[in-house]
């Protein structure tokens, strides 16, 4: 392995070196700096004579005396079972003071994408005890669907509730060895420390730490380091889904912070930028790490991926939550005003969508009314959400009777079946039973979403009765 | 993709390597020529010259390729094959079959340096011949056909390169597809295994006029905005609007003979999806797998970005293909804004002077060459046949105002502008009824005015009075709530309602409602329209509009969707409608 000691340009995360060999793309660097630290870095571009290298852990301290060694062979990720359990930093190295990692292979961390013929279609249901996914917005194995959020709001406690309480129904009824199977991939990608020891603390407090592997780049830590822990973190998950059978739920966050890192990475490389400096290519990076979620024929395993994005200035037009939704099946969207109504979790169901629900629920595989509840309580949320801002010009008096049922039902929705607190884990039957509840508020005739039949088995009768009482 | 040949190959040095752009030295190479690049044989595409530098759009990863490597140039420019083989099949961007590339790389991920061709060359086909020696036969002729599939009859024509001339001799029997099958006096020999380069339109002799609707089975579509056979549309949306079901309901529904299904930068699951689901469903012309009229090209977000460039391309070329046999193609392309991107990201990378947000400057060129390729076309050997392309559209932040929306309504003649409120409101299709447009409108109505019934194009008139005059009164409504409105202005609110839940409205996932034929589209309407006329009635004579909106009867004209025997369904609510009405003065 050749050394060299030829770097003639430092520009940002970036350091331009001469060489005289031909140096592969995506390959690892090793940077020694004259007072003996070495970082590590990945080539960006490699030209005849000259190569741009990103350095995971910054430029500061590289001079241009320092030297330059090219490993040979692009990034690797040392895998095995025993990461469960094991906290590493956010270029894999062990962070918690346990033992060294005998690593059983080494895979690159450049996943490569799965055949889509070779995939198999996600629809066995992931019970989360939260309502408003699980009746609202069901997630699948195999699904990713990113929790698009905003500053100041609760998302951590909503990812660590779905984290603690996730479950499969056929899990609940088998021994602890079916259980024991699932993990928790925790890729933290510039997060406070604080927001990092919420989370360690929960999983410890839960038990849960044994089996996760913790990924944690910290606010303080390089920004261009950023871009490698998701892959870290998914190359860890497919290795334990996809060779060891085991049902993997990774949480990355946040996804925000590691766009900021590439669009730094492609500021100082003097790219032409997209949409707000963020880079053009922004859309192909982003899927090849959703994209790694899924299932596989003839494997046991499953990778689903529930990703944490704080949208700027609340706003999911923004480049980094828009371009999210385009590869994502489906969005869970954390809301503002149901927060500061003391909501919890503040999940507003209407934007949110799970667009592999209808395919994993239903008779045989949830319950046979999943669907029809799940569609006339959206139709009447929304419509009771609608006339909230006619109230506040004419006043409920002047509205009609019908109006009236619809203001209750949105607000009963709010208070008893999203509002549960992040301590509850709802069964799937509670969550329909509550749902079935409230839809009894309304008219028969109004429910036209729902099969006849399914009215007459679930109506809550006398409820109906007595509600509609009340509002005459 | 088509294995090019390689006698003529000539061979450069890898010079730089930034991403899937790879520029070569000492390249001898045509713009467009296929390479095989690196000490991997990663498959590529020249896309600029200068000087004695290539550059070069790489179909594949290049983590690990580095200047120095070899670059092979086999001087044919990109090219998919054609024959039999190409339904029931589902191919990467550039036409390697992925369930051959599963077997080949045995793996679930994708490696990379694994070519296969597009069609199996080692499988026989039964040719059966429709020439006789002594005929004459010039480019593109029948001369002899294959059962493909159990839906399709594949027509072995001359390629469109080919002189012709008298035919010699010809075999009937069972052949690979490149074993010659009919022989010509010019020499030429014809097989039945074509191949033609992507980027340029097969040849045929004149486009017409299209004036048969694509009937798609959605009511909003087929009722208010359809589009022709031969037609074009673009369905821009943002996420979670409901492009893909929409997509996913016309390759299921559409009424054409063949479905090319292309995948273009999207989901990996939904692709699967499609795999898994299409066998199972039947066609509802013939009532045969779907898939044995369905080809697909699935290049999902992760996979190469040079690749999703291609393609739409190789997904158009053999929809042509198709349309040269005589049949009715759909192609769909979910979504060409994954396309541009692709375009916006090459040519960054070639540091090409941006156009409007970053996308190349020629994207509205590239879009309209693209969208001219449909059409209904007479073909060179006397059929006709069309091509129908339907392009989903993912606008930035759901902002119609942007480049790839903006450039794509230039050229398509039917719009359904998808919309994220009716989707939170779980409208579904979420087309907003005032936003589309269909420019075909007037040129199929003849159609469906012979075919399905008289007053088609009437009572859709009075449906769409009806839901423009409900926007209006909504604005009202709004402002000092419905009850301040007139009585005959509530009573169209209650009918527009109706037309909104009974009518626009379409359960994609019911069995019943999901395929929805244009006569049942016609016979809700006239329920709905019943009630409006006796309701109308009935006002007049003094009845008061809240026993109006508070009929018995009525809910039933939103459960019209999923009646089987709809025509008894739809006769019995509206004498129970006019029935309840009556009685009420």
């Amino acid at each position: 392995m050749k050394e060299y000691q030829t770097i003639n340009e430092i520009s940002g995360p970036l350091v331009y070196a001469e060489v005289d060999e031909p140096i592969g793309y995506d390959e690892i660097v090793e940077i020694e700096t004259e007072d003996g630290r070495t970082l590590r870095g990945q080539v960006l571009e490699s030209n005849d004579g000259l190569v741009a290298i990103q350095v995971f852990e910054g430029t500061s301290g590289i001079d241009r005396e320092a030297s330059v060694r090219f490993l040979g062979e692009t990034l690797k990720m040392p895998v095995t079972e025993d990461l469960l359990g094991r906290v590493m930093d956010g270029t894999g190295q062990p962070i918690d003071g346990g033992p060294e990692i005998v690593p059983e292979s080494r895979e690159d961390i450049i996943g490569a994408a799965i055949n889509p013929y070779s995939r198999e279609y996600p629809e066995e249901f992931i019970q989360t005890g939260v309502s408003a996914i699980d009746g609202m917005n069901t997630l699948v194995r195999g699904q990713k669907l990113p929790i698009f959020s905003a500053s100041g709001l609760p998302h951590n406690d909503l990812a660590l509730q779905i984290a603690r309480q996730a479950s499969v129904p056929e899990e609940e009824e088998g021994d602890d060895e079916e259980a024991s199977e699932f993990a928790v991939v925790f890729g933290a990608m510039g997060i406070t420390q604080e927001e990092a020891n919420e989370f360690m603390d929960d999983f410890e407090r839960t038990g849960a730490l044994e089996r996760s592997v913790v990924f944690a780049n910290l606010a303080d830590d390089p920004a261009v380091e950023r871009t490698v822990t998701p892959r870290l973190a998914l190359t860890t998950a497919e290795y334990l889904a996809f060779e060891k059978d085991y049902h993997v739920l990774v949480i990355l966050t946040d996804m925000t912070n590691y766009c900021e890192a590439l669009r730094e990475i492609g500021a100082a490389r003097e790219e032409v930028p997209g949409r707000r400096g963020y880079p053009g290519y922004m859309y192909t990076d982003l899927a090849t790490l959703y994209e790694r979620a899924g299932r596989i024929q003839g494997r046991e395993g499953s990778v689903t991926q529930l990703p944490i994005l704080t949208m700027p200035g609340d706003d999911d037009t923004h480049p980094i939550p828009d371009l999210t939704g385009y590869i994502t099946e489906g969005q869970i969207y954390v809301d503002r005003d149901l927060n500061s109504q003391g909501v919890q979790p503040p999940v507003n169901v209407l934007p949110s969508l799970s667009r592999l629900m209808d395919d994993g629920i239903g008779e045989g595989l949830t319950r046979e009314d999943h669907g029809d509840v799940a569609n006339q309580m959206y139709a009447a949320y929304a419509e009771g959400e609608n006339l909230r801002d006619l109230v506040n010009i004419v006043g409920r008096e002047a509205l009609s009777e019908r109006d009236n049922k619809y203001l209750d039902f949105a607000e009963a929705f709010e208070t008893e079946f999203i509002d549960q607190g992040f301590e509850t884990n709802r069964s799937l039957e509670d969550t329909l039973d509550i749902g079935w509840e409230l839809l009894s508020q309304l008219p028969k005739a109004e429910l036209n979403r729902i099969d006849e039949d399914f009215i007459d088995s679930y109506y809550v009768e006398d409820e109906g009765e007595a509600v509609e009482a009340t509002a005459d | 993709m088509s294995q090019a040949t390689q006698q003529d190959a000539t061979t450069g040095v890898i010079e730089s390597v930034s991403g899937p752009v790879v520029t070569a030295r000492d390249l001898d190479a045509r713009m467009n020529d296929v390479v095989y690049v690196g000490s991997e044989g990663l498959m590529g595409e020249v896309i600029e010259i200068e000087g004695n530098i290539t550059t070069i759009q790489v179909y594949e990863e290049t983590s690990g390729v580095g200047p120095g490597e070899p670059v092979e140039n086999t001087g044919e420019p990109l090219s998919v094959d054609l024959g039999p083989g190409m339904l029931d099949a589902i191919y990467d961007g550039t036409q390697r079959p992925l369930d051959v590339l599963e077997d080949k790389m045995d793996s679930a991920f994708l490696d990379r340096g694994v070519d296969a061709p597009g069609i199996d060359l080692d499988k026989e086909w039964g040719f059966e011949p429709t020439v006789e020696v002594g005929d004459e036969v010039s480019a593109g002729d029948v001369v002899g056909t294959v059962e493909e599939t159990v839906t399709i009859e594949h027509k072995v024509m001359v390629p469109p390169d080919y002189e012709g001339g008298e035919v010699t001799a010809i075999e009937s029997g069972e052949f690979t597809v490149d074993e010659t099958v009919v022989e010509l006096d010019s020499g030429e020999e014809v097989t039945m295994h074509q191949e033609w380069p992507v980027r340029q339109p097969r040849p045929a002799v004149e486009k017409k006029t299209p004036t048969k609707p694509l009937v798609s089975g959605q009511r909003v579509l087929d009722g208010l905005f359809p589009i022709a056979k031969g037609g074009t549309a673009a369905i821009p949306g943002p996420f979670g609007s409901g492009k893909t079901v929409t997509q996913h309901q016309l390759a299921k529904w559409a009424d054409a003979d063949i479905v090319v299904y292309v995948g273009c930068g999207e989901r990996g699951n939904e692709m699967t999806e499609v795999i898994e689901d299409f066998p199972e469903l039947e066609d509802p012309k013939t009532g045969n797998p779907l898939m044995a009229r369905t080809s697909l090209i699935a290049n999902t977000s992760n996979m190469p970005v040079a690749a999703r460039e291609s393609c739409i391309y190789t997904g158009i070329t053999i929809a042509e293909y198709y349309r040269d046999m005589g049949y009715d193609v759909a192609l769909m392309a979910d979504s060409t804004s994954r396309w541009a991107e692709a375009m916006r990201e090459i040519s960054s990378r070639l540091e090409e002077m941006p156009g409007e947000e970053g996308y190349p400057a020629y994207l509205a060129a590239r879009l309209s060459q693209f969208y001219e390729r449909a059409g209904f076309f007479e073909n060179t050997n006397g059929t006709t046949g069309s091509v129908s392309v339907i392009g989903a559209v993912s606008p930035p932040g759901g902002d119609f105002s942007e480049p790839v929306t903006q450039n794509t309504l230039r050229i398509v003649k039917t719009f359904w502008a998808l919309d994220a409120d009716l989707a939170e409101r779980r409208h579904f299709p979420s087309i907003n009824w005032n936003e589309s447009y269909s420019l075909y409108r007037d040129q199929l109505d003849p159609w469906f005015e012979d075919n399905v019934t008289e007053d088609w194009s009437e009572i859709r008139q009075w449906a769409i009075d009806v839901l423009d005059e409900e926007a209006e009164l909504q604005e009202i409504v709004q402002l000092v709530g419905k009850d301040a409105l007139p009585e005959d202005q509530q009573l169209t609110l209650e009918v527009a309602r109706y037309l909104r839940e009974g009518y626009l409205q379409q359960n994609a996932f019911h069995p019943t409602d999901t395929f929805c034929p244009p006569e049942k589209t016609y016979l809700i309407l006239t329920a709905i329209k019943t009630y409006n006329d006796e309701a109308f009635d009935a006002l007049d004579a003094g009845v008061p509009v809240e026993d109006l909106v508070s009929l018995e009867s009525t809910p039933q004209i939103n459960r019209i969707g999923v009646q089987e025997d709809y025509e008894e369904y739809v006769e019995e609510l509206k004498e129970d409608i006019t029935e309840e009405l009556r009685g009420m003065y």
